[in-house]
């Protein structure tokens, strides 16, 4: 093929598969776990109570109330912003947000708009390349009440329960930086591993405190001047209770829209919801222009100050977190990538890891396949204390040899026993190795480490 | 209860000596702040100012009548009728806190509180020839007192006299861990003695404008004599950015009423909001507009910097002067109905006060003479924040060396 040719049809296949690009950015709201509710005493502990009764007139929003904002939930949006590489604004502010709801007792929900105590980070993606999706910002506000559809004496009725009003809500806001509905669930997964890390929020998608909504639009490259112009419109989809959702309900939109476009149609602005029973997306609101909530500072709340003395106070908290601690274990103490990344999302489980291999080394043992027990769930490690664990393994595998001596006969016999095997190997069918290994296996009546074996024989057969 | 000034929506205890803006919240009874929305509303718990009262052995005697959600100059905006002047009765005795005025006035009690957000002591005050201070914002909690405009809304406090006022200040001036305005690093009082030779008054030439009433400007003058005489230091001063205040306040002032009355939105409280008034509907209608996407840096945005504006020109003429002196309504009391369908004129009759209150400062009302028919004639003494000793001393000075406070009204 001439070279020309060869060109154009490289235009032509990245053409057909770059055309639709999916432009993706989530809102990610979280449940802080404070003891009492962002701008009241309350408890903010919500779940499965009584309605109604963790209230006050403050968060019910009665005549005279007046918001005092939680110092708790401050710091940790801090420490949340500091995980996420943001830059934390000195002076920061609450503002009102306006719009009429009745889980809304003020008429307003306290937020922050212009001046969020968090903006500009970035949070790095190990998915087969590695990717950095951009966080426009981190700000706190307070959550609203629920409204329960019930049915009393006979009547439909609708029900406000106030127990969730005024608890302290975060939200992240992504830049459009995703393109896969794969990326998004990896995103929404990291974070999540991140702030339980953190220790500031259970996270927990079924009850509610964390929620994921996702805007969703699909770039047509040949039609875009420049690679960061956005598409002329989005679609955010909400209900999204469960990371699968998540994935569901973008792929369900890229082939939604990308349809609608291929058709020469533009796809409409709108609120869609995630539908369960049908896998896939409903219109919720069509709007033609953005809602206006009447933005203005909350006069009951003074301007947030933070001195660097303060901010470097709370980097100092801000604990390793489950990217550095997954690299940690792999570099470090040669764990496989696989069970370091499932460590490192477990706060609790990376410390027990931590303290067996500490153990472990002590006892000359490797430290591998015993993380692989304990991830494999071989031993339940909520009960077994580090050096227990340990010591059994020591007892157990007693006769686990792994010297190299002793293990060097054995392996020089297997290689005598069979030389075809040996052979077989030599002329490139590297599977035959495994047959090795286990006459190994027998001759040492399953004391042998197989991995040790493996690399002696292989070292031995190179030669 | 209907007394004949129509001062009092409800007596709690005949026997009590303190009573209440109807905006102020009082456990287990009933809080409209001059609104028919929140008729047979029944307040949950106490304002803080209330709780501390009570806790200093003051007897909660009565609720006052006042304009509704404190929107007025002349107490006309309530929804239970108009108060009346005791000095005499066609005449308002200023608003919004305008049952509290002419309660104390007419001694149906000797203290009453009130709250001040542009004005609505200060004025009910000199219209009555009481003395009422507007504190420093954040002297005083505003928990539990139904909001108006929250960063300008002070709870106030009104008296016969200014030695009562400050008795008043001293048991509700604190800091209260419900409302974080009160919180403040800067939170202390001026202290020391305030002696005449050493303190200087400044008199701001824009408060002595053209269009001020002639027997305001002489009553005003002849206090100034008063002090002079006494060893004060008298200088004039000047405010340029005062003429901005009214429009400052009408843009920012109504944004914040149409958010604080979002709540009355006819799910929870008594009325629907079909029961608003004019004057609220007016004030929301406004402020919904200037602050509205497009609308808000061109009105409220804008505002907001001119109101710093207003702030530093206090900064600075406090560089030179321990206090200021202005007269507090540019007109002697008017009568009922005279500006009632004159929207504009009524917000004019807050046109010396409303500069105080964008930059928070405190302010002292009193009286300092009569009309020649017999109407109190008003002035106050203004300081930077937290100034209220050195307000309270030249003012009890003042009633030492007049007693223009000791008239009664004949009822």
């Amino acid at each position: 093929m001439a070279q020309a040719e060869t060109e154009y049809l490289v235009f032509v296949l990245a053409i057909m598969n770059q055309m639709y690009t999916p432009v993706i950015g989530l809102e990610i709201h979280v449940e802080l776990a404070t003891r009492s509710k962002m701008f009241c005493g309350c408890p903010a502990d919500h779940f499965g109570k009584e309605p109604n009764i963790q209230t006050c007139p403050v968060c019910l929003g009665l005549p005279g109330a007046l918001p005092v904002p939680n110092k708790k939930a401050i710091e940790w949006t801090i420490l949340l912003g500091l995980a996420l590489n943001c830059r934390i604004n000195r002076s920061s502010k609450f503002d009102r947000k306006h719009y009429f709801y009745p889980d809304l007792p003020k008429g307003y929900q306290i937020s922050q708009y212009d001046e969020p105590i968090a903006s500009g980070g970035s949070l790095k993606l190990k998915i087969d390349e590695e990717r950095t999706i951009g966080i426009e910002r981190v700000h706190l506000e307070e959550d609203t009440g629920k409204l329960l559809h019930n049915t009393v004496n006979g009547e439909k009725v609708t029900l406000v329960d106030f127990n969730r009003s005024g608890v302290a809500l975060v939200e992240i806001v992504t830049e459009p930086d995703i393109h896969s509905a794969t990326e998004a669930k990896e995103f929404a997964q990291e974070l999540q591993r991140i702030i339980r890390h953190l220790g500031i929020s259970d996270c927990d998608m079924e009850k509610g405190s964390m929620r994921l909504e996702a805007n969703i639009s699909i770039a047509e490259s040949g039609k875009r001047k420049e690679e960061s112009e956005l598409p002329a419109y989005k679609v955010e989809v909400k209900n999204l209770n469960s990371f699968r959702f998540l994935e569901r309900a973008i792929n369900y939109e890229i082939e939604r829209q990308t349809a609608l476009l291929k058709a020469g149609r533009k796809p409409r602005q709108e609120t869609r919801g995630f539908v369960e029973k049908l896998n896939a997306t409903r219109t919720q609101r069509y709007k033609e222009t953005a809602a206006d909530y009447r933005y203005f500072p909350e006069p009951d709340i003074p301007p947030l100050e933070f001195s660097n003395e303060f901010i470097d106070n709370i980097r100092a908290k801000l604990p390793q977190l489950p990217q550095d601690i997954a690299k940690q274990l792999e570099n470090k103490y040669g764990i496989r990538s696989s069970y370091a990344r499932l460590v490192a999302a477990d706060k609790e489980l990376t410390d027990y890891v931590l303290a067996v291999i500490d153990e472990a080394k002590k006892a000359r043992m490797k430290t591998d396949s015993l993380v692989g027990l304990i991830i494999n769930q071989k031993i339940d490690w909520h009960k077994v204390k580090p050096e227990q664990l340990v010591t059994e393994m020591m007892k157990t595998k007693a006769a686990q040899v792994s010297d190299d001596t002793t293990l060097e006969q054995w392996v020089k016999q297997a290689v005598a026993d069979l030389p075809k095997v040996v052979a077989d190997y030599k002329a490139g069918k590297k599977a035959a190795i495994g047959v090795l290994i286990g006459k190994v296996a027998a001759l040492s009546n399953g004391s042998a480490d197989a991995s040790v074996v493996k690399k002696i024989l292989e070292e031995k057969l190179s030669r | 209860m209907k007394d004949k000034l129509n001062a009092i929506l409800l007596e709690i205890n005949p026997k009590g000596n303190i009573g209440y803006k109807d905006n102020f919240l009082t456990r287990g009874y009933e809080t409209t702040a001059g609104s028919n929305v929140l008729k047979g509303y029944i307040s949950h718990y106490s304002a803080t100012v209330v709780d501390l009262f009570e806790k200093n052995g003051f007897v909660t005697k009565a609720k006052f009548n006042c304009d509704a959600w404190a929107h007025g100059s002349s107490g006309e905006n309530s929804d239970f009728g108009a108060v009346k002047n005791p000095w005499n009765n066609a005449y308002t005795p200023g608003g919004s806190s305008s049952g509290s005025s002419a309660a104390v006035a007419s001694n149906y009690t000797k203290y009453a509180t009130g709250t001040d957000t542009g004005g609505s002591i200060r004025l009910p005050a000199a219209f009555t020839n009481s003395s009422a201070i507007k504190p420093t914002y954040g002297a005083i909690s505003r928990y539990g007192i139904v909001a108006m405009a929250s960063s300008t809304d002070c709870p106030s406090l009104i008296a016969q006299n200014v030695k009562d006022v400050e008795v008043l200040f001293k048991i509700v001036s604190r800091e209260d861990k419900k409302d974080a305005n009160t919180f403040s690093s800067k939170r202390s009082l001026r202290g020391g003695q305030f002696k005449p030779g050493s303190l200087k008054i400044g008199l701001p030439k824009e408060y002595f404008i053209e269009g001020l009433d002639r027997e305001v400007s002489e009553a005003v003058r002849q206090a100034r004599q008063v002090l002079t005489e006494d060893g004060y230091k008298i200088e004039n001063v000047s405010l340029p950015h005062t003429k901005y205040g009214i429009a400052v306040y009408y843009l920012i002032m109504p944004v914040e009423v149409a958010s604080n009355l979002a709540r009355y939105d006819g799910v929870r409280y008594g009325q629907a909001r079909s029961f608003f008034g004019e004057e609220a509907e007016r004030r929301i209608i406004l402020g919904t507009f200037t602050s509205s996407a497009g609308y808000s840096a061109k009105y409220y945005q804008k505002a907001a910097k001119v109101r710093t504006l207003i702030i530093q020109d206090f900064d600075q003429v406090f560089k030179k002067v321990d206090v200021l002196l202005t007269p507090v309504s540019p007109t002697p009391p008017f009568k009922l109905g005279e500006k009632a369908n004159d929207p504009l004129k009524m917000y004019l009759s807050d046109v010396l006060t409303v500069n105080t209150s964008l930059a928070g400062l405190p302010s002292l009302a009193l009286s300092c003479g009569f009309t020649k028919k017999n109407l109190p004639i008003g002035m106050q003494f203004v300081g930077p924040r937290w100034s209220e000793p050195v307000l309270f001393s030249v003012g009890k000075r003042y009633q030492e060396l007049t007693d223009w406070h000791k008239r009664k009204p004949s009822i």
